[in-house]
């Protein structure tokens, strides 16, 4: 008896693009009439019986998956948007069937695509637990054994019997999460979106989702988080256009994600963003990270040198405009770690027409993580804002050679890193 | 639980593209009793939450309703009641009518409704339109106890009305309001994630057929040409009997229920058919 406890065999999903059938119920009838004469689509236009055109509305998200699970495993899933990460997780959740192919699954399996699906604002919070843990697959006594654990988690006693419309949003989310969390399922399914949210809560769940995967429960995490991808799991899927593109070991795995998506990195448009203060002398168009060769890059590594942040600006009410530029690096939480400010050094940044501003980073000293920045820019020696941006952008920082000794070092919790000496020596006794 | 003996393994689940038409997992439906509790119990609290008026919502509908009935069709029309007085008679028809169709309009969206949910976790589908039936149950209960006062006081005023021994046959009218109301609503629900406008057509097919059916006149004033389509009408026996168990008076012969127990029979089967059908991708299309 083997201990693998799921085993997708040859697993393919299709998807149709554009309408389903011809939209009326009329134009369906022809069609499967026609079909069954052997007549061809008399719905299909002249040109279109010529090329495939059924099959160029087929779109397969997965193709011909085998992959197996073993007991007790934590397995990432890794890859771009829409290679298939989150129909792949449909499917195990049943949420959708495949289009061919087989998944075997031994043990009972809960999915995590979102906390709080089926929460009923008008019910209270005692009253959702009930009810969304019976739609997560417990049965009453399950929740009533665990509920006094569940609320306890949430941290939200105070307000059970309130409606949960009342509810801020985090005690909405933690109440959900604690549900979730307290499912005692074999095999656990789990999608990124649960790890956004505050740090804090992002802690909590990560540390739940450890517990999870030392109790000796099976974890299939899907993620475009590196970070932790790295953390939770011990093996890794890479899934591209729907197929395996890799298999094997985590840091091997994620290595060789990261080589192939670094050709492919994008600025940041801010020029379209609404959410921001100032007086408009300067706006902020785009951003991006480019590393210390003046490529552009999709994040930087520790200790890299001469890494800058690029923002383009244009100036729209003047011809030139003088001021203090500051990138302020934030955690995931929003406190501020450090800001780079033009005035600190006294150099007063001049913008003339459309400008590329560059805070050249000497080394980068951040630990692994993703970091959000805000942009600012002001009336120099003064607080009158021309444009400010918070969360303009993040900034992705991966694991790096920072005491360049051949060797990358693996991700801390802390958030900093500097350069140091040790030494030891001998000294005469007093 | 499925074996697969080729692997010597025990798979406690498979997935696999389709499912067999007649594999309805009706035992799996069992097992999330407790989920179909708890959503018969969410629509009936949240139907009355932060109301001034609660739980009487579900006397003040009826009645209003009837009162209206009883003056436009009763004073101003002037339709038949069998002899029977007004008030009573349409309160009959519309507590019977309401239960049907409530449940055929309330399940005809399901898969639309709950797409959001139906999206993210996975749950036998078929526990929210049998919740929605149940819940619709409680309500037709209270709807029944008032008219049960509405008779009470009826008959201790005088009226010429008497319950028969035809009462007794209500739960097999409950059962087939809420079968064909189910049966159809699937078929709805199973087809409107292709054909958006189904739906529509069942707003307004609902207020139609209500026309068709003896709610606001009986069966007896109805001769030659028109009555087929009454009889032809499942629903029809349902209202006309309930009104000979409590009422005393139909010109139906309880023997149409027959017919109408095979139609709920055969409209549940396909209906269960087309729905498990449906269910497995219909994430993808909605």
């Amino acid at each position: 008896m083997s201990d693998i406890v799921v085993s997708i065999e040859n697993l393919s999903k299709a998807y149709q693009l554009g309408s389903i059938g011809t939209g009326t119920f009329y134009g369906d009838v022809t069609r499967w009439w026609a079909k069954k004469r052997g007549l061809p689509d008399p719905l299909l236009k002249v040109d279109e019986t010529t090329r495939e055109s059924r099959n160029g509305e087929t779109v397969w998200a997965l193709q011909g998956i085998d992959f197996t699970v073993k007991q007790g495993e934590a397995v990432g899933i890794i890859g771009r948007n829409g290679a298939g990460k989150s129909t792949m997780l449909k499917i195990l959740s049943r949420v959708t069937a495949p289009t061919s192919g087989v998944v075997k699954v031994k043990g009972r399996i809960a999915s995590l695509l979102e906390v709080g699906t089926g929460f009923h604002p008008e019910l209270t919070g005692r009253e959702n637990i009930y009810l969304n843990g019976a739609i997560m697959g417990m049965n009453r006594a399950e929740v009533d054994r665990k509920f006094d654990e569940i609320v306890d988690f949430s941290g939200v006693e105070k307000f059970i019997d309130t409606p949960v419309k009342r509810y801020s949003s985090g005690m909405y989310v933690r109440l959900a999460f604690a549900v979730a969390a307290h499912l005692e399922p074999e095999i656990l399914l789990i999608d990124e979106v649960l790890a956004v949210g505050d740090a804090a809560f992002q802690k909590k769940c990560l540390g739940k989702m450890d517990d999870v995967t030392h109790s000796g429960r099976t974890v299939i995490f899907v993620s475009h988080q590196m970070a932790f991808v790295e953390n939770l799991c011990s093996r890794v899927l890479w899934l591209h256009d729907g197929c395996v593109a890799g298999l094997g070991k985590t840091p091997e795995i994620v290595d060789q994600y990261m080589q192939q998506i670094r050709d492919k990195v994008t600025a940041t448009n801010l020029g379209e963003r609404t959410d921001r203060y100032g007086n408009g002398v300067v706006r902020f168009q785009q951003a991006w990270l480019e590393d210390g060769e003046k490529s552009i890059v999709d994040y930087f590594r520790v200790g890299d040198r001469s890494a800058s942040v690029n923002v383009l600006l244009s100036t729209p009410k003047s011809e030139s405009v003088e001021g203090n530029a500051v990138l302020v690096i934030n955690d995931a939480s929003g406190f501020h770690l450090l800001s780079v400010r033009s005035e600190d050094k006294g150099i007063l940044v001049r913008a003339k027409g459309t400008s590329v501003l560059s805070f050249v980073l000497e080394r980068i000293h951040l630990m692994p993580g993703t970091y959000y920045c805000n942009l600012y820019f002001g009336r120099p020696g003064g607080n009158e804002a021309y444009d400010f941006v918070e969360n303009a952008f993040s900034m992705r920082v991966e694991p790096g050679d920072f005491h360049e000794i051949g060797r990358v070092l693996s991700p801390q919790p802390e958030k900093f890193i500097v350069k140091f000496d040790i030494t030891c020596r001998q000294v005469e006794p007093a | 639980m499925e074996s697969n003996y080729i692997d010597d393994n025990n798979w406690t689940m498979v997935i696999r593209p389709q499912r067999a038409w007649w594999d309805l997992r009706l035992g799996e439906l069992w097992r999330y009793r407790d989920l179909i509790w708890l959503f018969v119990w969410r629509d009936f609290v949240a139907y009355y939450k932060q109301t001034i008026l609660g739980p009487l919502w579900y006397l003040i509908q009826p009645i209003l309703t009837t009162l209206v009935f009883t003056i436009i069709f009763g004073n101003v029309a002037r339709l038949s009641t069998d002899g029977l007085p007004p008030f009573l008679f349409y309160l009959a028809g519309n507590t019977v009518w309401t239960y049907f169709s409530s449940c055929l309009t309330a399940t005809s969206n399901t898969f639309t409704i709950n797409a959001n949910i139906f999206g993210k976790v996975y749950f036998p589908r078929l526990s929210i339109p049998v919740s929605v039936v149940i819940s619709n149950m409680i309500s037709f209960g209270i709807r029944l106890l008032l008219f049960l006062g509405f008779l009470a006081y009826f008959m201790v005023a005088g009226s010429e009305v008497f319950p028969t021994w035809w009462c007794l046959l209500l739960p097999v009218l409950l059962f087939i309001n809420a079968g064909i109301g189910l049966g159809l609503g699937i078929i709805v629900s199973a087809l409107t994630t292709k054909y958006r406008d189904l739906q529509h057509l069942v707003s307004f097919g609902v207020q139609l057929m209500m026309y068709a059916t003896p709610v606001i006149y009986p069966i007896s004033s109805l001769e030659g040409g028109w009555r087929w389509l009454l009889i032809a009408n499942p629903i029809t026996p349902v209202i006309e009997i309930f009104r000979l168990g409590f009422l005393g008076v139909s010109a139906l012969s309880p023997a149409y229920l027959l017919y109408s127990v095979a139609f709920t029979v055969a409209i549940l089967l396909i209906g269960m058919l087309v729905f498990n059908h449906v269910e497995a991708t219909f994430m993808d299309t909605v």
